[in-house]
């Protein structure tokens, strides 16, 4: 296979990727490191340089959606990027001390969670408790446009939501991924933010994440080029087509069929840890 | 406070961000989009090059040198090299999020929010260390 057929097919994967990542609401990222180790037989250091960029690139577009509609929390986002920068930066300086091998177990375990979540979605917690008083100090608490018009919402848990914030910035930088599963427990489990705001609040702080870890990935030579160009232009156009065609799917059958699958690539990937492969 | 909140009064629909907002969101596009189009002009010119060798991904061995620093990236990309102008447009869309910041961190200012701007400013700190730590 040449490097214009592997591009080609690399690319073609990664749209699929993209697409069913769209649709489900999973996201296409975090099957792209298993697509591209265990069927185009890339190095795990590349797939995650590669998967990272990806991830840039879609969160980027889908957040200046949903800023736009005045779902994003800008407040919340900015404190707790302080969090998940951090934790970015410490995760991808350990990525380099650590075996692939024991990233790939990392990875399928991750794998594992967010399949495990996909079937039993965690219950929609917004309170009408009074906010955190930190909440209230840095101004956090704010409105969003529900259906039938604005609506307010207090910000609960502050400083248990930094803290995951930063264990979800230092996966993020270990293995490559947006880790939004994770970033979704801090705010709206532990924060209690209505869902739309805290996925779309989850969303905007997931590119500056990733790119604290991208500088790093970059100079340790973790970002190829010609890899990460398919990968990056296939995620991206199979989201963009992927929430065109959100409304008219049947996304309860894909969501289980996508779940199927990573579960299916989190166990081909410790299959091959234990065998010493990666 | 509380009881605003509780009692469900209908408050107008806070829009002080609008302009920011309307900023971010057209940064964030216009980022993602410039870095596609330059992404894809490189690698052009490196799959009519190197098209037709084969991929050597399956062991790790870092990239080329000079594919590594901003420094490196942006001489290879002048000099018309495909992989290296792909790598500038990857340069670019990690630049992107980070431009978000900085755009944020200009509006609390202007908005002489001082405790926001001060948090903007360490998360834009943090990531310019990222980015251009070590060799520039």
């Amino acid at each position: 296979m040449t490097i214009l057929d592997s591009t080609l097919w690399i690319a073609a994967g990664s749209f699929g990727a993209g697409l069913l990542g769209a649709l489900t609401g999973l996201g296409g990222g975090i099957v792209i490191v298993p697509l591209l180790t265990l069927v185009f037989h890339v190095h795990l250091r590349y797939a995650i340089g590669a998967a990272l960029v990806s991830v840039i690139a879609t969160s980027s577009g889908a957040a200046a959606a949903y800023v736009r509609e005045g779902y994003t929390n800008i407040r919340v986002a900015m404190l707790l990027e302080i969090a998940t920068v951090i934790g970015a930066l410490l995760g991808a300086y350990a990525a380099g001390f650590i075996a692939p091998r024991a990233l790939a177990v990392a990875f399928a375990l991750v794998l594992l969670y967010s399949a495990y979540r996909s079937i039993r979605p965690l219950p929609d917690r917004v309170s009408a408790a009074p906010p955190h008083p930190l909440a209230v100090r840095l101004r956090l608490n704010g409105t969003w446009p529900a259906p039938g018009g604005e609506r307010p919402y207090t910000v609960q848990n502050v400083p248990g939501g930094f803290a995951i914030m930063m264990v979800a910035g230092a996966i993020s930088g270990l293995l490559g991924i947006g880790s939004g599963a994770l970033k979704v427990l801090a705010l709206d489990q532990a924060m209690r933010l209505p869902f739309k705001v805290s996925t779309a609040t989850s969303n905007f702080m997931i590119g500056v994440t990733a790119a604290a870890s991208a500088g790093i990935y970059l100079r340790r030579g973790y970002v190829d080029p010609g890899l990460a160009l398919p990968v990056m232009l296939g995620v991206l156009a199979g989201a963009l087509v992927g929430a065109r065609l959100m409304a008219a799917a049947r996304t309860r059958t894909l969501r289980t069929l996508f779940t199927g699958v990573i579960v299916v690539l989190a166990i081909e990937m410790l299959v091959r840890a234990a065998r010493g492969e990666f | 406070m509380a009881n605003d909140i509780d009692g469900g009064v209908a408050r107008p629909p806070e829009r002080r961000e609008s302009a920011l907002q309307l900023w971010i969101g057209r940064v964030l596009r216009g980022g993602v989009f410039t870095a596609a189009l330059v992404a894809v002009f490189g690698g052009l010119i490196y799959l009519r090059r190197h098209g037709a060798s084969l991929p050597e991904y399956a062991t790790f061995h870092g990239v080329p040198s000079g594919l590594d620093s901003v420094h490196g990236i942006v001489r290879g990309a002048l000099q018309g090299r495909g992989r290296w102008i792909t790598q500038l447009a990857l340069l670019l869309l990690i630049a992107t999020p980070v431009a978000r910041v900085a755009l944020s961190a200009a509006a609390f200012v202007k908005e002489r929010d001082g405790t926001y701007a001060a948090i903007s400013a360490l998360v834009l700190a943090l990531l310019l260390y990222s980015f251009l730590g070590g060799n520039f």
